[in-house]
């Protein structure tokens, strides 16, 4: 017989053995047919049980067998107790699905290697040195020093330019309405050396790249060319335009290539040298990833390309005039460092990875606390069955069989839950990827359900039954079936394990709440803190011309705008307040050499202040014919740093050869960061005039819009209609609230504190049902001793502190091992938080009141319970 | 642990020769027929009879079939496979190797 019909038969018991018994019949009847005697035919036959288990072991598999019947037998004991395992299994299943969710998160965006050649052998190139404000910050490479860097160590390495992932407008020949794609351009070598081949047409090569704007060609995405153009063959050969070039399409990489920026999904390639960066010394713009050739040490590598880029800066600092010797110093004492990059490397890697850990760490400790609820459960059931197992142990089971029959149950409540935590974790990560950015440009993060997370959901699986499983399981085995027989086993080894677990639970819990607390109160701050500005009813209308217009033109459309309905007061800047972007520079007052303070500049319009209702200190709003050089509005912190002791009002000062005098001061606003409140800011004139005296001409800039309405994205298709009305050549990009900005500078925060708070809950919840549980186990185990106690007159209040003052020792010792675990820890997640002190008291009394309330709340019944126990009936039942 | 036979060890050989001269035989025929042609000297240990013939048929050696008889009772007949015959053959020159060298050393010592 083979062993798929030894398998099968395991599915066939019952038939089995009714054929066995069915031939042993015949046997007799053939005896009887002879003239023996039934009875002496049946003795010599011996035990018909033992044959049909002899037959029957024979004909399937054993193991498989008692398998089948643990199970059978565990998934009864399930349903027998159909609200406790419904209990187990779902918060089980939510630990394990958070896990994995987590996990899916963390590999996707910063584990994963990258789909291309030699991922382990990739690296990013990037300076490491102290910034101006005293932090270490990660710096790159302008692309002329990123070229001698390549010849340089062009036989151990290759150097990939690959530029940060940009939103860019374009409008296809056939297609006359402007629209974004992800653009990167990327080394004309990346596609050979990274060993991508095209799904059509072909991909660039180092001829692709040679000539400053020499090679307008692009090659898509496999995702772009399925997305846009539904994998049309036809596409090879077509153009698109951008910023007034027309580019060709030469080919589309083969998936599963996305570019090497986790986080975005990259539309477009195209050549580094059609970028106009290319030929500057003083622009960043690109990151550099190594590829070592096999065998190459990296230390090595890292000198040789320490010496270029060291080499190349101080020849550069030779030009700058307008800097102090000692920031010159600060500027070029950087260290070039290669960090391992198999996974690609983004912002977004370095913005998440540490609220990603501290979310993973959550739901470790989330996952702790159901196991340990599990595990209790289990422990409280295994001692309703203790007569059962002795039983069990009697009639001769071995100790394995035992161990596996309960571990069989556990088993049977780890896949149950681990079926629904992948629902869960199927709906989960994409759900938190779509909250990472705002939802105009959400993150788009590959999380591909594949053999790693499969194998960690099965090694997760395993793990998670041996952690609450084993435990009970053996104790089950252990049992001592006179004892247990007869009544008196030792309850205490079970009650001290399972108070353990408690404590274990409330520390656990402590953590997460104080966790939560912390990421609540930050994101409280950060939102709600004073901007110095009115965001509300603030529309910002970024707006692009095909070709660079003069200053009037925008005036006359800032004009046409303020004549529509429902529209306020309309400004021009030369983009939003907190968009991230920056322009800055080292300011010299009255003729003295510059600080090493940085400046920050934003061109405005008359009227800019008044529409952001930033407040007047001094002075006056610009006029219709200031220009840069000229007029400056500066903030009080750039008086309180370039002009201590100075009347403000009139004093000039220089960026470079650009001299300013200060026409006003206005209060501070946060310049490109919601944490940073107090920068030293500059507002200069948008009419800017060059060395010869003639207008600068504009090519993209900000038109503030304050609207009457509480909604102003209402006006938002308006707007975007009447801009081309007011000058053919222009086009509305992008149109967002101001609020919609702010916002976006606290994603991150309020996404850690939704989901710290969402496993907080469930944490306080997991471990109140926990609590629940023993303390119910424990009083119907002392139901005897409560009925003496109570029969000789003890009072309600002492049973109640009897039954529970154990437990609350626990919950208490718990808590404080939590608290002292959260103050160890709280270093690590100081750069999530924001204004919130970790040691503060009120962040460490929150958790610790609420866990003893739930505590309370979940004590409440069993006390109930045992002070309603009449001690009658409690002793006659035994 | 079953009683070792009294055959020891050659309940398989004579089970497959039986078979091996009558095909399709029930458990009590088989039983019956060693007791036959032994001249009542083996007698088949009946609590053995049915595992080894369940081992043996688990082995590939012989087969089963249910009939119904004439009196509306089923039965359970073997018969040989054909590798059942190649390991009577092997079981048979096994037999043959052991009695002999048994006989010699009765004859020597």
């Amino acid at each position: 017989m083979s062993m798929w019909s030894r398998f099968t038969n395991i599915f066939r018991g019952e038939q089995l053995n009714r054929e066995i018994d069915e031939e042993i019949e015949s046997h007799i009847s053939e005896a009887a047919g002879e003239g023996r005697d039934t009875g002496e035919a049946r003795r010599a036959l011996g035990s018909p049980l033992g044959l049909r288990e002899q037959s029957r072991d024979l004909r399937l598999l054993p193991w498989l067998d008692s398998l089948r019947a643990d199970a059978v037998y565990g998934w009864r004991q399930l349903n027998r107790h159909k609200v406790t395992s419904a209990a187990a299994i779902l918060s089980l299943a939510i630990g394990m699905g958070a896990c994995a969710s987590a996990f899916r998160l963390i590999d996707a965006l910063l584990l994963r290697p990258m789909p291309v050649a030699h991922a382990d052998r990739l690296y990013a190139v990037v300076r490491q040195g102290v910034d101006f404000d005293g932090q270490v910050r990660i710096g790159d490479s302008c692309y002329p020093s990123f070229r001698l860097m390549r010849a340089a160590v062009k036989d151990r390495a290759e150097l990939i330019a690959v530029s940060f992932t940009e939103r860019v407008e374009l409008t296809y020949k056939s297609d006359p309405e402007i629209e974004k794609a992800y653009l990167q351009y990327v080394s004309g070598w990346m596609f050979g050396t990274f060993g991508l081949h095209p799904a059509i047409g072909r991909l660039f090569t180092e001829l692709d790249d040679q000539k400053p704007g020499g090679h307008p060609y692009a090659v898509l995405s496999y995702d772009y060319w399925t997305r846009r153009f539904a994998r049309d063959p036809q596409i090879v050969g077509r153009t698109f335009r951008m910023a007034g070039v027309l580019y060709q399409i030469v080919g589309v990489v083969d998936a599963p290539f996305t570019g090497t920026v986790p986080g975005t999904v990259t539309d477009i390639f195209v050549p580094t040298m059609m970028h106009p960066g290319v030929v500057h010394d003083d622009w960043i713009w690109h990151r550099t990833m190594a590829q070592l050739k096999a065998g190459v040490a990296v230390e090595p590598v890292r000198a040789i390309l320490h010496a270029i880029s060291r080499g190349f800066e101080e020849e550069r600092a030779k030009g700058f005039k307008n800097m102090s010797r000692e920031s010159i110093e600060k500027l070029l004492d950087q260290t070039v460092v290669l960090q391992p990059a198999a996974a690609g490397s983004s912002a977004l890697q370095e913005d998440y990875r540490p609220a990603l850990l501290a979310l993973a760490v959550l739901v470790a400790l989330v996952l702790w606390i159901a196991c340990a609820n599990v595990a209790n459960l289990m422990t409280a059931q295994a001692a309703a069955r203790a007569r059962e197992m002795a039983l069990r142990v009697s009639i001769g089971a071995g100790r394995r069989r035992l161990v596996q029959l309960v571990l069989v149950e556990g088993v049977l409540i780890a896949l149950l839950a681990a079926v629904m935590g992948a629902a869960f974790t199927w709906w989960s990560a994409p759900f938190v990827v779509s909250r990472i950015n705002p939802p105009d440009n959400p993150a788009r993060l590959a999380l591909p359900a594949d053999w790693r997370v499969f194998s960690f959901g099965l090694a997760l699986t395993l793990a998670v039954t041996l952690l609450f499983g084993l435990a009970p399981a053996l104790r089950a085995s252990a049992i001592n079936p006179a004892m247990a027989l007869k009544g008196g086993a030792d309850p205490h080894a079970r009650r001290r394990s399972m108070h353990f677990l408690i404590a274990l639970q409330a520390a656990f819990c402590f953590l997460v709440l104080f966790f939560a607390g912390l990421f609540v109160s930050t994101f409280e701050r950060l939102s709600h803190q004073p901007l110095g500005f009115s965001a509300p009813r603030l529309l910002n209308v970024e707006t692009a011309a095909q070709r660079a217009q003069p200053p009037v033109f925008w005036d006359q459309a800032a004009d046409r705008l303020r004549a529509l309905p429902g529209v306020q007061s309309v400004a021009i800047a030369g983009w939003p307040l907190l968009l991230g972007e920056a322009w800055n520079g080292f300011v010299s007052v009255n003729g003295a050499p510059p600080g090493p303070v940085l400046a920050y500049f934003l061109s405005v319009s008359p009227g800019w202040v008044d529409t952001m209702k930033i407040p007047w200190v001094a002075g006056r709003d610009f006029r219709p014919d200031d220009t840069t050089p000229g007029a400056a509005i500066v903030n009080e912190e750039f008086v309180r740093q370039f002009l201590k002791g100075v009347q403000p009002l009139g004093t000039s000062f220089a960026k470079g050869e650009t001299r300013f005098q200060v026409a006003a001061v206005v209060r501070d606003a946060p310049y490109r960061d919601i944490r940073e409140l107090h920068l030293p800011v500059v507002y200069v004139p948008m009419h800017s005039v060059d060395e010869k005296g003639a207008m600068r001409p504009i090519q993209n800039a900000t038109f503030i819009v304050r609207t009457a309405a509480p909604n102003p994205m209402a006006l938002a298709s308006i707007l975007r209609r009447e801009i081309p009305r007011a000058q053919p050549d222009f086009r509305a990009s992008n149109i967002r609230s101001q609020q919609e900005i702010d916002e976006a500078h606290t994603v991150r925060e309020r996404l850690l504190a939704m989901l710290a708070l969402f496993f907080g809950m469930v944490a306080l919840l997991l471990a109140g049902v926990g609590l629940y549980g023993v303390l119910d186990y424990s009083v119907l185990q002392r139901r005897r001793e409560i009925g003496i106690r109570m029969a000789l007159g003890a009072r309600a209040a002492h049973i109640a502190r009897r039954v529970t003052a154990g437990i609350f020792s626990m919950v208490l010792l718990g808590a404080a091992a939590g608290l002292v675990l959260g103050m160890a820890c709280a270093r690590y997640i100081q750069t999530l938080l924001y204004q919130v002190k970790p040691t503060g008291w009120g962040m460490l009394a929150l958790p610790a009141l609420t866990i003893l309330g739930a505590a309370l709340l979940a004590a409440a019944p069993a006390v109930i319970h045992a002070v309603r126990i009449d001690p009658v009936k409690a002793l006659r039942a035994d | 642990m079953p009683k070792p036979d009294s055959l020891q060890g050659s309940l398989d050989l004579l089970v497959l020769k039986i078979l091996s001269r009558q095909p399709r035989l029930h458990g009590y025929a088989i039983m019956s027929a060693i007791r036959d042609m032994s001249g009542d000297v083996l007698h088949a240990e009946e609590g053995s009879l049915y595992p080894a013939l369940h081992r043996m048929e688990e082995g590939g050696w012989i087969r089963a079939q249910w009939i119904t008889k004439d009196t509306g009772r089923r039965a359970r007949l073997y018969e040989l496979t054909a590798a059942g015959k190649k390991q009577l053959a092997a079981e048979e020159s096994r037999w043959q190797t052991v009695t002999s060298a048994v006989n010699r050393v009765l004859r020597t010592a």
